[in-house]
């Protein structure tokens, strides 16, 4: 592959920078919902269910418009995060990174909940008899046992977060060096005539870092299971 | 002691059992499958929430649903052997033995060598659970239970999902801990031959209840116990030790009420606690002293109680001497030897089989 130019390097490593801060965030969230959903007994669970899936089937451009919505400088939360704390998500690198978190979402959530859904429950109450309470059981025993589907989870959100278009240009905009990812570069340089090459060095750095990423998934998922047994 | 008295409704069924379990002892909770039992033991481990009653352990309530109190299960400290070990898969021998062992807040009475020198667990510790036999695993389960520092054991069925080969490799550990501990411990089962080696107390449970409860020496003459454990399992149960043993003939003799009983020494040396069972269809009446007879062993008796038994037989209790026996008789033979409460009458055992031995593994005999 020919070298990359400076502003296909800034496209790589913002993308790469953004999805990572999507899974840090939506991980520990992902690992909540995914418990709700497998263990909780509560009204509304199918509702509530469909919400979290719902960035799967939505136009993510309107994932972006209500995102704008909800966080943009006068939305109800934007407006409050900027006059408590100062941060602005509109147009910003962290707002790129909450798009691509909510769109990834459901995916991760997906993993995590198969993995929970594959512990037999008798091994907390195994764990109980023996003096763990809750939080204890928890830590020791479930979430070692869902490692191999977080690692899936982390690492397929993040390919996909580097993917992620529709939501994140509508939300945050295509500024070079801030919130132009990798797709939206490659969008970019098909709008501009003569870019061909470039199209074509980014399109093929998106397919290369998507199919590592899915290969590297079940690769762990699969070390990961072999360690822990049946 | 542990005392249990718990109402749980579960759809169909109503759980309605109260017993109390002696310290230190081994209890057996037996019955049939679908009887309750588990239900029960899950009861007092604190897994289920019984719908009313109470569960005390030396006193301290568990459970009682009169006064809101139920600890949790982690705060009860009652050791737990589930029927499928239940390793943890993600942790090595050595991982789960300790599991407990570091969240117990009580001085370790039970020792961490003590529990693998007596499970036999030293070459198993680096491996993981899914490398384990069927065996092996119980055995670390009962390990990791022990290490726990539990107050009482509770084991669910922790053979019944092994084969004969392995129960006979798990039992003799079973037995070795009981005694070596005196730790009392509450034993599911519906093996009768389980429960005839390891109990020395036994409950009798039957759709949901508890039909009796006591001594496994009082429980092997209940009349219930031909429907639960099968009638060829009947036949009295006597603890008792070895008096002498003759060199010459090769039989150990053994006090049994006002004579004794005599059986192939085997490995038995004078003084050795043994348990014997005397089957009641190994048991003959005569109501002459009889001569001239193959049997080695005959007791004077007199009849306690007539009572019908199994189609066409009945099911006679003679006493000799403090010690209780059972026989089964034919309604027409009853009949014709007059036998009845007050009489006397010589009993001939053709066959004693020797159920639990405390130099080691039980041997059948006889």
């Amino acid at each position: 592959m020919p070298m990359l130019s400076e502003m296909e390097w800034q496209a790589l490593r913002l993308s790469l920078d953004v999805a990572t801060r999507s899974v840090l965030f939506s991980l520990p969230l992902a690992i909540a919902v995914a418990w709700l959903l497998a263990r909780g007994r509560f009204a509304g669970r199918a509702l509530f269910d469909a919400l979290v899936h719902l960035p799967l089937v939505l136009p993510p451009v309107a994932v972006g418009y209500l995102l704008l919505l909800l966080f943009g400088s006068r939305g109800p939360i934007g407006g409050w995060l900027q006059e408590q704390f100062g941060i602005q998500l509109v147009f910003s690198r962290a707002g790129a990174a909450l798009a691509t978190a909510v769109m990834s979402f459901p995916l991760m959530v997906r993993a995590i909940r198969i993995s929970l859904e594959h512990i037999d429950p008798g091994l907390e109450q195994a764990a109980r008899t023996l003096g763990a309470g809750p939080l204890d059981r928890f830590r020791s025993v479930t979430l070692p046992l869902m490692l191999p589907g977080i690692l899936a989870g982390a690492v397929t959100a993040f390919a996909a977060s580097l993917g992620e278009f529709g939501a994140v240009i509508t939300f945050v905009s295509n500024i070079p060096g801030e919130t132009r990812t990798l797709p939206l570069a490659l969008y970019t340089a098909l709008q501009m005539p003569g870019s061909e090459a470039v199209a074509a060095r980014l399109a093929a750095l998106s397919f290369g870092l998507g199919l590592a990423g899915l290969v590297l998934a079940e690769l762990l998922a699969r070390r990961v299971r072999a360690l822990l047994g049946p | 002691m542990l005392e249990v008295s718990v109402r749980h409704r579960l759809g169909q069924f109503l759980l309605d059992a109260a017993f109390n379990a002696p310290a230190p002892a081994l209890v057996a909770l037996f019955g049939v499958s679908g009887s309750g039992k588990t239900s029960l033991i899950q009861a007092v481990a604190g897994l289920r929430r019984p719908d009313e009653g109470r569960i005390a352990l030396d006193g301290e309530a568990l459970f009682d649903a009169a006064s809101g109190i139920d600890i949790p299960a982690e705060r009860r400290r009652l050791g737990y052997v589930f029927q499928d070990a239940r390793l943890f898969p993600h942790l090595d021998v050595r991982g789960n033995l300790i599991y407990g062992l570091r969240r117990s807040r009580t001085p370790t009475r039970i020792g961490f060598d003590d529990v693998v020198a007596l499970l036999g667990l030293g070459p198993l510790l680096a491996r993981r659970p899914r490398g384990l036999s069927g065996g092996e695993r119980q055995r670390v389960a009962l390990g990791r239970a022990l290490l726990a520092q539990p107050r009482m054991l509770l084991l669910d069925e922790p053979l019944a999902a092994l084969d004969a080969p392995r129960r006979e490799e798990v039992l003799p550990y079973l037995e070795r801990l009981r005694d070596h501990w005196q730790l009392p411990m509450l034993y599911v089962s519906h093996q009768f031959d389980e429960v005839l080696r390891l109990a020395t107390h036994l409950v009798l449970m039957e759709q949901g209840s508890v039909l009796a409860a006591g001594s496994l020496a009082e429980m092997a003459l209940h009349p219930a116990l031909g429907r639960l454990a099968g009638e060829a399992a009947v036949g009295a149960v006597l603890d008792s030790a070895v008096g002498a043993v003759d060199a010459r003939t090769g039989l150990a003799s053994i006090p049994a009420g006002s004579g004794a009983l005599q059986l192939p020494a085997g490995a038995l040396s004078p003084g050795t606690p043994v348990r014997l069972q005397v089957l009641a269809r190994d048991v003959i009446l005569a109501t002459e002293p009889p001569r001239g007879l193959s049997v080695r062993n005959v007791l004077e008796g007199r009849v306690v109680a007539v009572e019908a038994g199994l189609a066409g037989s009945r099911r006679v209790t003679v006493d000799i001497g403090g010690l209780r026996l059972l026989a089964q008789v034919t309604d027409l033979a009853a009949s014709e030897l007059g036998l009845a409460p007050g009489r006397p009458v010589w009993v001939l055992v053709k066959a004693v089989s020797l159920r639990a031995a405390s130099t080691g593994p039980g041997l059948p005999a006889a």
